[in-house]
């Protein structure tokens, strides 16, 4: 019979249009104004109408969500260094981007004219920037993150849209809240959850870091057990003793810091007195998705 | 096709032999290191050419595109990849002719499907060939100055020749580009470029140099009698055209007479950006090819110069779960790009919206998985050489997200199983169910903008459009990569040529790719936990000297990735010359001769149903 095939696709866009109506009558409208009913609205079961009423609802996004990226720097509590950056301006980044968006001003000291592993200024045209996430993937640092506040657009791309230093930085905890599998995945490979040169110093001075967990995560690192071996007299090469010498300094700091401010155990500790160890499953962390709930809304909360 | 006796051998070595038999004195081997096929002289290439598609069985000519050796040989070369529909690897042959006069003799006569890659090496290389009837600039426009593929031209914001720049690190204080280049002063003409054409906007400047065949003086002429013959041009900015694409039509009555397709208006000299660019650099880059697959894109790329690295000593294939993982991305590309072709379709038929739309919630379910796995739904950048960026999530959301989204937590396995098992196949029979029996459809669709099979090939169109006018050649049975050997598919493929079949081809490619995926599925929990790199993920590898096409059936058609690495003794960082072999670029040439005789509105279900998209059209 002519006709038979569009009746048929009626029939579709029908069930399409029925669908909305007996999902808003099982929900009663709810669906629409209430924040805990958006699963209900995008779910896999979801029927009829699938809208998110932007801005208002926002999906959230996946973990490995890339959109620009941002400088780590160390937790204002960190015991030793508070807000230090961890980019040593090696320039893998710059060279690895793309449309070459990535601008670093290396430091160097004033006295030898060394250049010392710290940025002096650090630029993203995130006008150009295009997203690839290839300064995150191969920063052997894990000094920049790829960002997930996609919402840049300003009136004037001239004076807001070249993203500075001070503008990029974002503490290693913030990093830790938006992407907790991946970050906990760098610091098993790092092993510890300092910066990769803390690490080092501290192997070197005979000292474990504490192997990352999931519990541990948002734990203040502790500040070193012993302090570090004493310079080696016979050596006489004056850029090690340069080297040594910098980490007597820091390592003063680092007393007087302690001094200066006791520190204080770790939240997640008064929590559980006596954490049960991770049972390792293959080499990954456990992953206790209850305990790791509570512990965001927990930081939630306490953020106000 | 042709009564000569065909050489039947899929070896290639004994077609070259038989050539050089053939031709004795016009013929050499390409015996620089690393490169392959055989260098022709110029002055017999089309005898050679019709020996080659006659005598050889080389029907298709998938590529043709130029280099300049600029500062290394300083000639100019033209490469062609020739494949037979039967399948089996390429015959590439190579004619060469000097930078100063560059001339090389136009194949259009043997393979039509050249028209618009001459005519495109043209514009960049500034190679003429004598021969073409039709010899303009494709990509830019007439009053452009120079050809900016060749290696001593420089773009308007030049900086060095390759990245990285020496002005990033390690004294990078940030400056804009337009900041030293102000807009303004940055174009060129050439010396007798006549600037008041720009301001002309008379009918004959309009459509002058287009080569529409019918005079346009003789059309607006009042003193002659009225005919009914008219110009239309339909585009650049129009919703039908998928993008900004043009097509000056004209028309007798409602009837086509003629079609000149006009593009380039997305141009950005994609090829010159990747020389410019290191190896890896291109990686992002070709996601912005066919914005609608660019896992496809990756994969491509990433073929290409893995057969270069291949040549090295440190290379490492991909292991098998990285395989693994690239086969189901690209499948899954597939089914997001069919989905948008049909959705799209119906759009041009008048359907406006509701089909697309069902299309694309479906679409969008895959591109959570994408973005889940990838960071990006679209520009995903996912593949590396060697490997993959990283193995699949264990959950779709993450922990952190999972505050504030408990609606797409899924674990990883069990989202795709059922994505794989049970909502794709349902939504592709919905989309059968709704579509493929509807009066009005069959009604606009059948019989409409048919290409004969012979046409289809001569004219080096791809995928879906090949496959629906009976050939069945699909580049991951005819030319394997990746682990397609081992999987169990059939080639789609339809009879009748026209728009209907090609609305049903895209469904029977979408089941076969399920059928893939549902192959996909245990080898990725039988290899769940192995590593994806056998090597190490490196960021500036240094490529062996030497050319490779890496081509790949993506959802649109062919695409090939011709990469050259010269130069440089120790191995390059940046490729000499990244050519993209387009699939909607050059099945527009088929366009026109599609679209004879029929009226307006079937032009533009004719377009939709090639499925173009302009990221890749005008590169
Ligand atoms: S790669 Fe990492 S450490 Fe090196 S300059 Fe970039 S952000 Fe800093
Ligand atoms: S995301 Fe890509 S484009 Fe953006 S800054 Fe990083 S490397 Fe450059």
């Amino acid at each position: 019979m002519y006709g038979q095939g569009i009746l048929k696709g009626l029939w579709v866009t029908f069930r399409h249009f029925f669908n909305t109506y007996v999902d808003d009558i099982r929900y009663a409208g709810r669906k629409y104004f209430r924040q805990e009913n958006f699963p209900i609205r995008q779910g896999l079961k979801a029927q009829g109408a699938f809208t998110v009423q932007y801005p208002e609802e926002k999906l959230a996004v996946p973990e490995r969500f890339r959109f620009t990226p941002f400088l780590v720097v160390n937790d204002p509590d960190h015991p030793e260094a508070p807000g230090e950056d961890w980019c040593t301006s090696c320039g893998i980044c710059a060279k690895v981007c793309p449309p070459q968006c990535i601008w670093i001003v290396r430091g160097s000291d004033p006295t030898t004219g060394r250049p010392v592993p710290q940025p002096v200024a650090f630029f993203i045209d995130i006008d150009i920037c295009m997203n690839c996430g290839f300064c995150a993937e191969f920063c052997p640092f894990d000094a920049i993150k790829m960002d997930h506040n996609y919402e840049l657009a300003s009136y004037d791309r001239t004076t807001h849209h070249i993203h500075d230093k001070q503008h990029l930085s974002k503490p290693l905890s913030y990093w830790k809240n938006i992407a907790p599998t991946t970050a906990l995945e760098e610091a098993v490979a790092r092993g510890g959850w300092e910066h990769p040169d803390v690490l080092k110093a501290m192997k070197k001075a005979g000292q474990t870091a504490v192997t990352p967990t999931w519990e541990n995560m948002f734990a203040k690192p502790e500040p070193p057990a012993k302090p570090l071996p004493p310079a080696d007299a016979a050596d006489a090469d004056p850029a090690k003793a340069e080297r040594l010498r910098k980490r007597e300094e820091a390592l003063a700091r680092k007393r007087a810091a302690e001094v200066g401010e006791p520190v204080q155990p770790a939240v997640e500790a008064a929590e559980t007195p006596a954490p049960a160890p991770a049972v390792p499953t293959g080499d990954k962390p456990k992953f206790d998705k209850q305990a790791m709930l509570e512990k965001i809304r927990q930081r939630k909360a306490d953020k106000g | 096709m042709v009564d000569h006796p065909i050489v039947e051998t899929t070896d290639i070595k004994a077609a070259v032999d038989a050539l050089k038999q053939k031709f004795p004195d016009t013929i050499q081997d390409d015996t620089r290191q690393g490169y392959g096929g055989i260098i022709v002289d110029k002055n017999h290439l089309v005898e050679v050419a019709a020996a080659l598609r006659d005598e050889y069985g080389f029907d298709y000519l998938s590529s043709a595109t130029a280099v300049d050796y600029f500062g290394i040989s300083d000639h100019m070369e033209m490469v062609y990849h020739a494949y037979r529909t039967s399948g089996g690897p390429a015959l590439v042959f190579k004619a060469q002719t000097s930078r100063d006069n560059p001339e090389i003799p136009s194949l259009i006569n043997i393979w039509p499907g050249v028209d618009f890659q001459e005519r495109e090496a043209w514009d960049l290389y500034g190679i003429r060939f004598p021969g073409h009837p039709n010899l303009k600039r494709i990509l830019l426009w007439e009053g452009f100055d120079g050809h900016p593929m060749r290696k001593d031209w420089q773009e308007a914001y030049y900086e060095e020749d390759h990245k990285p720049f020496e002005s990033r690190w390690p004294d990078g204080w940030v400056h804009r580009a337009e900041e030293r280049n102000v807009y303004g002063k940055n174009v060129k003409y050439p010396a007798d470029f006549d600037l008041s054409k720009l301001s002309d906007k008379s009918e004959e400047s309009l459509y002058a140099d287009l080569g529409l065949g019918v005079s346009i003086q003789e059309l607006t002429d009042e003193s002659h009698i009225k005919t009914d013959r008219l110009v239309v041009n339909m585009g650049p900015h129009h919703p039908s055209t998928h993008g900004v694409f043009r097509m000056i039509v004209t028309l007798n009555g409602e009837t086509i007479e003629t079609l000149e397709p006009v593009m380039g208006y997305l141009h950005r000299n994609h090829e010159k950006i990747g020389e410019r660019n290191t190896f890896l650099h291109n990686m992002p880059f070709t996601d912005r090819l066919d914005y609608l697959s660019s896992m496809g894109n990756n994969l491509g790329y990433a073929l290409a110069v893995e057969q270069l690295l291949a040549n090295g000593a440190r290379y490492q294939p991909p292991t098998y779960r990285a395989e693994c993982i690239r086969v189901l991305m690209v499948e899954l590309t597939r089914i997001v790009n069919h989905y948008w072709a049909i959705g799209f379709l119906l759009n041009d038929l008048g359907a406006f919206f509701t089909p697309a739309l069902y299309a694309i919630a479906e679409r969008e379910k895959i591109l959570d998985f994408f973005e889940a796995t990838a960071g990006s739904r679209m520009m995903c950048n996912y593949m590396r050489f060697g490997g993959v960026f990283k193995d699949l999530p264990e959950r779709i959301r993450g922990v952190a997200s999972r505050m504030n989204d408990l609606v797409r937590d899924y674990n990883t396995m069990e989202y795709l199983t059922e994505l794989i098992n049970e909502r794709i196949p349902q939504s592709i029979d919905e989309l059968d169910e709704y579509l493929t029996d509807s009066e009005i459809i069959k009604s606009r669709t059948i019989g409409v903008g048919y290409l004969p099979p012979e046409m289809a090939i001569a004219y080096s169109t791809a995928g879906p459009l090949l496959r629906a006018s009976g050939v069945p050649y699909d580049v991951r049975r005819a030319d394997p990569y990746s682990i397609y050997p081992e999987l169990d598919f059939d080639v789609a493929v339809r009879y009748n040529g026209d728009i209907y079949d090609r609305y049903l081809i895209r469904l029977d490619e979408m089941r076969e790719s399920v059928r893939i995926l549902k192959q996909i599925l245990p080898r990725l929990e039988r290899t769940a936990g192995e590593p994806i790199f056998a090597g190490s993920k490196q960021h500036t590898p240094r490529v062996p000297l030497g050319e490779a096409y890496g081509r790949v059936e993506n959802p649109k058609g062919e695409l090939g990735f011709y990469v050259v690495s010269a130069g440089d003794e120790k191995g390059p960082q940046n490729p000499w010359r990244y050519h993209v072999r387009a699939p909607s670029f050059i099945s527009l040439t088929a366009l026109g001769p599609m679209c004879i005789g029929h009226k307006v509105a079937d032009v533009v279900a004719i377009l939709g149903s090639i499925d173009i998209v302009l990221g890749e059209t005008d590169r």
